[in-house]
């Protein structure tokens, strides 16, 4: 249904694959466990990654929602060009990522969930997908008609009333096959 | 009222969960059977038992809010209950998400606890560990001996430990499994890309059968009773070293716990097959769609046919065409009444899915003989229905915006039992205030209203429906023409003899016209629409009610969308 973008999904797996790298990172640390070294590669590689990832980038269709003050984010992201807009890196990166929490228990389900972002990463590669940040919102209150607050625009000697502009007849005009509904009472 | 309801059956479910888990919890720290467990891992069992207990409880109830032909069903069984209770079952899809957070949530506990007891496991060989620890783990060498220790060397590492156990291997796959549902609906994907949730969704299969055998290994143990009666844990616990050799103390014997889950979760999981299966068999079941009718600003009419199909108004179907989407089920209200021979709904085309129903009709409306050729599927009626609007003597309705499409129902069906018998039935008068920022889109509906004015004008009873429509959308060029044309005798924007009103309604006069003019009367007041809105409403409904019990007293109903 409609152009697939596998890149949104693949976000939304790398946020929460940062988060629960990070997580099983601080576990790690906090309980002292065994080659406890590679649970702080894991804080330190979850926040990283949950960093790149928070701002969304823009959808080919449609308007993006926007995580909430994800713009400063994206100005950072947006800096390191093609190192970031290429969905190719972006998986490479994510798989690299993701290997040395395989070699501690708690990180182990950051690895997997990293690994399978990078996988979705590179679909959305091979799918021509890229990353750009949403521009700002422009301001598009246009009313129907003109403020009367403005000066006239159209001064006399003007046509006739019936070929100036009227608004509310438009939802009438574009009727196409309308058949009123009809009501027996049986 | 609904609110409450909402509000009752949220605590409950959190207070089941709170006993389950401060229960087990207690349990594990507490039983003696596990005090030998308890030395080696310290509280991370009981967090962990605790925790796999409302695993077990939310698992059960997940499937349960999206059966939605079995919550039908349990709806028409309690058919003279209040409708606050069968409205309750209407709210499947928020309970299903709140169900998955508290799953999330007990999940995050489960996994860390269960961490640190395997990383607890494996340091109890270690030189440092306890002796009393060292001296448990070592039991279960012979074949004699029933091990504690599911870790049974130091040789080892916890991750290679975790992928060697039905356990570990099953917990990371409907871990992972669980996180790609997650991650797969929110509500971008959900609302974009709807086949990559609907797809992965249904790794909710691996799920529960991950699930099932997730325990079939018996790795939390515990010491037997026989063992507890003989070997006494309080004395013996300090006396490690001469276990076997004092009479006291015999070897402990351990046993694993009986893996559970499947108790639980086997009857939602045959419930919900049963679902699959009807929605299975409804999909298969002929629909022959009697007209097609295009309204302007792309609104299609679909007037369909099903045999055994009754319907009441207020309730809505799920509508499939496999020829645009082989899995995509949409919900639309009903808008037809239940005394015509047919169904009835008014699509917009917004989305992808409707776009392409609306382009499909509009080439085949051209050739009445392809009127049949695409194919639909139709599940339902769902929802509750509106029928309350027939049991007072005076009945206000009240629609915003896309809000009205219940109602078109419940007009029609009003009407319909007017013809046929305006003399017994107890509705007397019925007044009728939609609100929208402006007729677009709904053009269909003015002139659904305006037929119905006419009709009943030829009865000579057009005081038994006032409509009043306000527009919140206007400006200054629509202000300027309406003003132009303000004496003519029908409204200028709907062609109505009642005039369209221009900005939002002064309620209390309303209110208070209705009261004055039906003094000691049971008026039913019907809103579906924003919740704030709908607190005004409320407000004036209980500031209008008289004090006197035989006065006019103003009851007040919302209904869902």
């Amino acid at each position: 249904m409609g152009q697939i973008e596998w890149a949104m999904w693949a976000n939304e797996q790398a946020l929460a694959s940062g988060l629960i790298l990070l997580i099983g990172g601080v576990v790690g640390v906090a309980g002292q466990f065994r080659d406890w070294q590679f649970a702080a590669y894991g804080i330190a590689a979850g926040v990283f990654v949950m960093l790149l990832e928070y701002p969304r980038g823009k959808r080919r269709k449609g308007t993006t929602m926007e995580r909430p003050g994800q713009r400063f984010f994206a100005a950072i992201v947006k800096l390191f060009g093609p190192l970031t807009r290429n969905y190719y890196v972006r998986a490479i990166l994510h798989a690299c990522l993701a290997v040395p929490g395989g070699f501690i228990l708690p990180t182990v389900l950051g690895t997997v969930n990293l690994g399978i972002a990078s996988l979705i990463y590179l679909l959305a590669a091979f799918r021509k997908e890229e990353w750009r940040p949403i521009q700002a919102l422009q301001s598009q209150k246009g009313h129907v008609g003109k403020s009367i607050h403005q000066p006239p625009t159209n001064p006399p000697p003007r046509p006739p009333a019936e070929h100036r502009r009227k608004p509310v007849d438009d939802t009438r005009a574009v009727e196409v096959t309308a058949r009123p509904v009809t009501f027996d009472s049986n | 009222m609904d609110g409450c309801h909402s509000l009752k059956l949220l605590l409950l479910w959190l207070g089941v969960n709170t006993f389950l888990f401060v229960h087990t919890f207690f349990l594990y720290e507490q039983e003696e059977a596990y005090t030998y467990t308890r030395a080696m891992l310290g509280s991370a069992l009981a967090w962990s038992r605790a925790s796999a207990m409302c695993l077990n409880f939310n698992c059960l109830l997940i499937l349960l809010p999206v059966s939605r032909n079995l919550i039908s069903l349990l709806r028409g069984s309690c058919g003279c209950c209040r409708s606050n209770i069968r409205r309750q079952l209407d709210k499947n899809i928020r309970f299903h998400q709140i169900v998955a957070y508290m799953i999330i949530l007990h999940t995050v506990i489960h996994v860390i606890a269960h961490l640190f007891n395997i990383e607890r496991y494996h340091a109890s060989y270690s030189p440092v560990a306890k002796d009393l620890l060292i001296r448990l783990s070592s039991i279960g060498k012979n074949s004699s001996e029933s091990y504690l220790n599911p870790i049974r060397t130091y040789d080892t590492n916890p991750v290679k430990e975790l992928l060697s156990s039905a356990a570990g291997v099953t917990g990371i796959i409907i871990t992972v499994a669980f996180i790609l549902m997650v991650t797969s609906s929110t509500w971008v994907i959900v609302k974009s890309f709807y086949e990559v949730f609907w797809f992965t969704h249904h790794l909710f299969i691996i799920f529960f059968i991950g699930l099932i055998i997730h325990g079939f290994g018996r790795i939390v143990r515990g010491q037997t009773s026989q063992s507890l009666q003989e070997h006494n844990v309080t004395y013996c616990k300090d006396h490690y070293d001469e276990w076997g050799d004092i009479p006291e103390c015999p070897l402990p014997q351990f046993a694993g716990n009986e893996p559970v889950t499947w108790k639980w979760v086997l009857g939602p999981v045959f419930l919900y097959i049963c679902e699959r299966l009807i929605r299975y068999c409804r999909s298969l079941q002929k629909v022959v769609i009697t007209k097609v009718i295009v309204h302007p600003s792309r609104v299609l009419e679909l007037q369909m046919k099903k045999q055994g199909f009754k319907m009441k108004p207020g309730q809505y179907i799920f509508l499939h065409c496999p020829s645009i989407s082989r899995y995509e089920w949409h919900p639309f209200t009903l808008t037809s009444a239940s005394e015509e021979d047919h169904f009835s709904i008014h699509m917009r085309a917004l989305g992808d899915w409707t776009s392409a129903l609306f382009e499909a009709w509009e080439e085949n409306t051209e050739d009445a003989k392809e009127t049949h050729q695409v194919r639909i599927a139709v599940d339902g009626p769902f929802g509750t229905a509106c029928i309350d609007v027939f049991y007072y003597e005076v009945s206000v309705l009240i629609a915003t915006g896309i809000g009205v499409t219940p109602f078109v129902s419940v007009l029609k069906s009003i009407w319909y039992k007017y013809s046929q018998t305006a003399t017994t039935m107890k509705v007397k008068r019925v007044y009728f205030y939609w609100i929208c920022r402006d007729t677009h889109s709904f053009e269909w509906f003015a002139d659904l209203l305006q037929s119905l004015e006419v009709q009943l004008m030829e009865k000579g009873r057009s005081h038994f429906l006032s409509y009043h429509i306000f527009l919140t959308g206007w400006d200054e060029y629509q202000a300027a023409h309406i003003a132009l044309h303000y004496e003519e005798n029908k409204d200028v924007i709907t062609g109505l003899k009642q005039k369209t009103f221009y900005g939002r309604p002064n309620w209390n006069n309303e209110f208070k016209r209705i009261a004055d003019d039906h003094p000691g009367a049971n008026i039913g007041v019907f809103f579906c629409g924003p919740n704030d809105l709908s607190h005004v409403l409320h407000t004036m409904c209980n500031f209008y009610s008289s004090a006197n019990p035989q006065g006019v007293q103003f009851h007040y109903n919302k209904e869902d969308l």
